[in-house]
């Protein structure tokens, strides 16, 4: 409360080039510039996801006489591992807020809330993977599910790099306590888990509700 | 004109200011809208509310919205001068997804149109 006010008055007090941030007051603190680095690789992870999306968008009409998308998704399913990622997206927020303010316990309650929503939705996507392979719709039937493959697989490939990153951040945690280090690496995991939730919004958009209604 | 002592607050790198970047109030306050958005999408994909060939736009708006409750609510992308260079970053990677997006789309929706019809 006190820095905010501090700050404001600074704010007011110095011309537009000299605001901190912007040039002036001094080198932003390390947590602004990692995560400021770990944005520009999120970026580049989104370039790659739209190359993904380009794809899809240009061969999901072509199913080679094969299944088409109404007759594949489950819109419910779907709809259940959309809520699951969007509330593990909320948990890790508030865990990693709970680490910034120093309770090391609430962090640990919302990481296994985080990591068990995260598990449910890649179990959801295992399953509807294996019952479409088994159907006969894998992603050698035609470039439709080649695509679909590709990209709703390379999200469920993040998701689980993510999971495993979580546990190895909390085993950090346990280790060394929440050390600043620590809590920078929690802060850009968070970065990454959010970042991934926006992918998942682009793919249920155009994939599952576009491909389906 | 400006006392230099007040302007420049000498900080080493590195140092680590303890200033709240949101609350659990935001992010609740991002929840919700971000699953009123996932609600509407799903409604409006499953039902007749819209007008058929307005669904994909109708579709569209809500994706871009629920996006914008994401990176304001979750990723605290804001206004301030420490989301400055952020912003900058993000509007470039924009630029790119749509151009690989759209430039995709466009090419390969001409080389269709173009294309001899197949023998069946």
């Amino acid at each position: 409360m006190t820095i905010a006010t501090t700050r404001n008055r600074t704010l007011t007090a110095v011309p537009a080039e000299l605001v901190h941030g912007r040039g002036g007051g001094g080198p932003a603190p390390k947590r602004i510039v990692v995560a400021y680095g770990f944005w520009i690789f999120i970026l580049s992870d989104m370039v790659m996801f739209s190359a993904l999306f380009a794809a899809y968008a240009v061969l999901s009409g072509n199913n080679a006489g094969g299944p088409t998308a109404p007759e594949l998704f489950n819109l419910r399913n779907v709809f259940i591992s959309t809520m699951c990622l969007l509330l593990s997206s909320y948990t890790c927020g508030i865990g990693v807020l709970s680490a910034e303010r120093g309770q090391p316990a609430l962090l640990e309650v919302f990481a296994v809330f985080t990591f068990a929503l995260g598990a449910v939705f890649l179990f959801i996507e295992a399953t509807e993977f294996v019952g479409m392979v088994t159907k006969g719709a894998g992603p050698w039937r035609s470039a439709f599910l080649s695509s679909f493959f590709t990209l709703v697989g390379t999200h469920g490939v993040h998701v689980a790099s993510g999971l495993v990153a979580l546990v190895y951040l909390m085993a950090q945690v346990r280790a060394h306590g929440l050390r600043p280090a620590v809590l920078r690496r929690l802060l850009c995991w968070s970065l990454f888990w959010h970042a991934l939730d926006i992918v998942w919004v682009g793919v249920f958009t155009l994939v599952y509700l576009m491909g389906a209604y | 004109m400006h006392n230099p002592e007040r302007v420049f607050e000498d900080r080493t790198p590195g140092v680590e200011e303890h200033e709240p970047t949101a609350s659990y109030l935001s992010y609740s306050v991002g929840l919700g809208l971000a699953i009123i958005a996932t609600i509407a999408s799903f409604i409006v994909a499953q039902t007749n509310l819209l007008w058929a060939p307005g669904i994909p736009v109708g579709l569209i708006v809500l994706a871009l919205a629920q996006i914008g409750v994401h990176l304001v609510f979750f990723l605290h992308l804001g206004s301030g001068p420490d989301s400055t260079n952020n912003i900058l970053a993000l509007a470039f990677g924009v630029l790119i997804v749509f151009l690989v997006i759209a430039g995709s789309v466009w090419i390969i929706a001409n080389l269709n149109n173009n294309l001899m019809p197949m023998p069946q």
